[in-house]
């Protein structure tokens, strides 16, 4: 798969993403104070869950089910939607969905759209591919509308504009809605998007959006949400079309109950969200007059081919382990060059475009396990990290140049080096004699070569004068001595 | 279209074979949260009216005769023109004048005060109202496009847990295929430095009439 087709907006590696941003104190301000209060949220209300740990099971248990019977959940969902007055539409990539939306939208004749948040739609790239044809995507979440007036990029999956502070929000919508006056107060800020954004409910006649799940068995669609902008597009718009990766499926309409505790609680930390939408096809007289859905593949077969890799099919987005990620806390989204920012992004992200054009993003982690403990449908993160992991380095090692590379040249000798006591302790003997300039009260700050990329972060113990093989030896000779 | 539709299906073929394929499973579903009979009915409707303030809607309580008095008192409040669903129970309405939906476009929507509703059920763990395009519900942009909506849940309706609510709606969707909506207190956003603001662009007042009855 080319890396054009989806996802990557490549900025560089991640290490130089996170270098920049570390470096804007503002956005480390918010960043720190918003994963804070989420996280705090999301603590409470899971811990008012008593049998939240059995509830995570259920998740994981349905949807490894779901995964293992996707063809034939699949075809039963295209089935009940057909039913139900809805049309099915299937695309393998971003490009053919992007062109089945461009042409549904040119049958209409209307040259706007407006759109629920999708990460989906961001993932295929959807409003590019129609600003092309010249069809303009109004976006209605109010924080995709705030990340879309600022030229920007998303920064969360879940609060795109998380990185943006109340003051910047306000400058942005006086020059967009031309209103001078405007306050920063967070009511005033949502009661001018409200106005808005109505006129454009009003009028606009097509809607696109994603999913959060689609059931098999009645073939009903359902979008979670909190300002009513998704209940506007869903509703009143003549046609509405829905873009939904294969994965969202659930066989059962009860295992949607299962996921409508674990959702609101994981995400926005919840009891409930404020709204969620149910539909079933094309419902006389209530709603568009047509529905579209499209199954985008995009790389997921690939996902779900790898046995370690197909649990991360089973994500639900709900940000939980992004909110929970010290590195996320402290480098924001934007230095993951990927839609998918956080834990689930440095997973995802590889896996649908391939290694060999994130190579960076298994290593945005320190394998600390957080982002494993709250996600709830239990995705092994750092598992499917380090299996990518060895992804990127075996794919290195196919080319030539992959053996030459410095790291594996040290990565050999180190090998040889552990391969047996004696060259070990060789090694170290060498290395105190070699390290003398550059330690400074038993720490290496700024190593020499290859090291100085190690110590740039932090320092490193420097080896002690008597290391601890010398010293056990002679605690033996003592104790030898004292029998 | 359909060849797409066969490439995907096969790539899923292929992609699950070569994992393990387990035998289908059915699953169990006791995960509701607390344990049902440890609360009466009382508590139930209690603890249900609690989760609902909490999200900042207004709640109050009932009797089935004093209904049309009890909606006449808040309608006082609110303005002066409201839209009920065609089929909205006369019984329980107060003298006013309402505009009934027939036919009504969404700017005649648009244009009222407020909107009056009954619910399906309601969710007493999350606080949360599910309505399902049942008798005096209306169809969905009628208690979309409204400021205020003032909705009637009636106290029997209510069940404890989430997974309680969708064994009862199964019926709704697969004997009526209706559409359904999970209403937790009014439109809220909290994409402005986190701070829960509301009332976006559903209706910014949610006012919930909790009668004590098993249903209408
Ligand atoms: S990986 Fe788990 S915690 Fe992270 S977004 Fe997905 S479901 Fe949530």
């Amino acid at each position: 798969m080319k890396p054009d087709s989806v996802i990557i907006e490549l900025s560089p590696e991640f290490s130089v993403g996170a270098k920049q941003a570390l470096q804007n104190t503002q956005l480390r301000r918010n960043m720190g104070k918003a994963t804070q209060t989420i996280r705090a949220k999301r603590a409470a209300v899971v811990g008012e869950m008593h049998d939240w740990e059995a509830l995570r099971d259920a998740g994981e248990r349905i949807k490894a089910d779901t995964m293992a019977h996707l063809d034939v959940y699949i075809e039963q969902l295209e089935q009940n939607i057909s039913a139900a007055g809805g049309q099915v539409h299937w695309a393998s990539t971003a490009a053919e969905a992007n062109e089945i939306v461009k042409r549904l939208i040119q049958a209409t004749e209307s040259k706007h759209i407006i759109k629920v948040k999708s990460l989906t739609t961001d993932e295929i790239r959807l409003n590019e591919a129609l600003e092309e044809a010249g069809i303009t995507a109004i976006e209605t979440d109010l924080a995709e509308l705030i990340i879309q007036l600022a030229h920007e990029k998303s920064s969360h999956i879940l609060v795109p504009a998380i990185h943006k502070n109340r003051s910047e929000i306000r400058e942005l919508f006086q020059k967009a809605m031309n209103l001078p006056d405007l306050t920063d107060e967070p009511k005033e800020l949502a009661a001018a998007a409200r106005t808005f954004l109505r006129e454009k409910f009003m009028t606009v006649k097509v809607a696109t959006s994603g999913a959060n799940f689609a059931i098999a068995e009645t073939g009903s669609v359902c979008v979670v949400e909190s300002e009513g902008n998704g209940r506007m597009c869903l509703t009143l718009p003549d046609v509405l079309i829905t873009v939904m990766g294969i994965e969202k499926i659930l066989p059962r309409w009860e295992d949607l109950g299962v996921f409508m505790q674990l959702l609101p609680r994981s995400s926005t930390g919840e009891r409930m969200n404020p709204y969620t939408s149910i539909w079933t096809g094309v419902h006389p007289g209530d709603g568009p007059k047509e529905f579209h859905i499209v199954l985008l593949d995009n790389g997921r077969t690939q996902v779900l081919g790898d046995s370690v890799g197909r649990q991360t099919l089973h994500c639900i987005r709900c940000s939980a382990c992004i909110n929970i990620c010290p590195v996320y806390e402290r480098t924001g989204g934007h230095a993951y060059g990927s839609v998918y920012p956080g834990p689930i992004g440095a997973i995802l992200t590889p896996q649908l475009v391939g290694t060999e054009h994130a190579a960076s993003l298994p290593y945005a982690s320190s394998l600390c396990g957080a982002c494993y403990d709250v996600c709830p449908v239990k995705i092994n993160i750092p598992e499917v990290l380090v299996h990518l992991r060895g992804r990127v380095v075996r794919e290195k090692h196919t080319h030539v140049a992959g053996w030459l590379d410095p790291e594996s040249i040290g990565m050999a000798g180190l090998a040889q080096v552990f391969g047996s006591r004696l060259s070990y302790e060789a090694a170290q003997s060498m290395g105190k004699l070699a390290q003398w300039p550059f330690v400074h009260e038993g720490y290496i700050e700024n190593g020499p070569g290859p090291l100085g990329a190690w110590t740039a972060m932090r320092d490193l113990q420097a080896i002690p004068d008597q290391t601890f093989r010398q010293w056990w030896r002679e605690r033996n000779v003592h104790d030898d001595n004292a029998q | 279209m359909t060849t797409t539709r066969n490439r995907v299906l096969a790539d899923i073929r292929k992609a699950i074979t070569q994992g393990q394929r387990p035998d289908h499973q059915t699953h169990s579903f006791d995960v509701g949260g607390i344990v049902p009979q440890a609360l009466s009915a009382e508590a139930l409707v209690d603890m249900f009216a609690e989760r609902v303030t909490e999200y900042k809607a207004w709640v109050g309580f009932c009797r089935m005769a004093g209904l049309s008095a009890a909606i006449a008192a808040r309608l006082a409040l609110a303005g002066s023109r409201y839209v009920i669903p065609a089929d909205f129970p006369a019984a329980y309405l107060p003298q006013q004048e309402f505009v009934r939906d027939e036919q009504l476009s969404h700017d005649d929507i648009a244009a009222v005060d407020g909107v009056i509703s009954l619910s399906a059920l309601g969710i007493a763990q999350t606080g949360t109202i599910v309505l399902d395009a049942g008798v005096g519900q209306g169809r969905r942009v009628l208690t979309l496009l409204p400021d205020y909506h003032l909705c009637v849940v009636f106290a029997g309706t209510i069940v404890l847990t989430v997974p309680e609510a969708f064994t009862r709606l199964r019926a709704s969707i697969t004997e009526r295929r209706a559409p359904l909506t999970f209403v937790s207190g009014p439109s809220a956003t909290s994409d402005i430095e986190l701070n829960r603001v509301e009332g976006v662009h559903g209706p910014r007042r949610l006012e919930v009439l909790i009668v004590d009855a098993p249903g209408h």
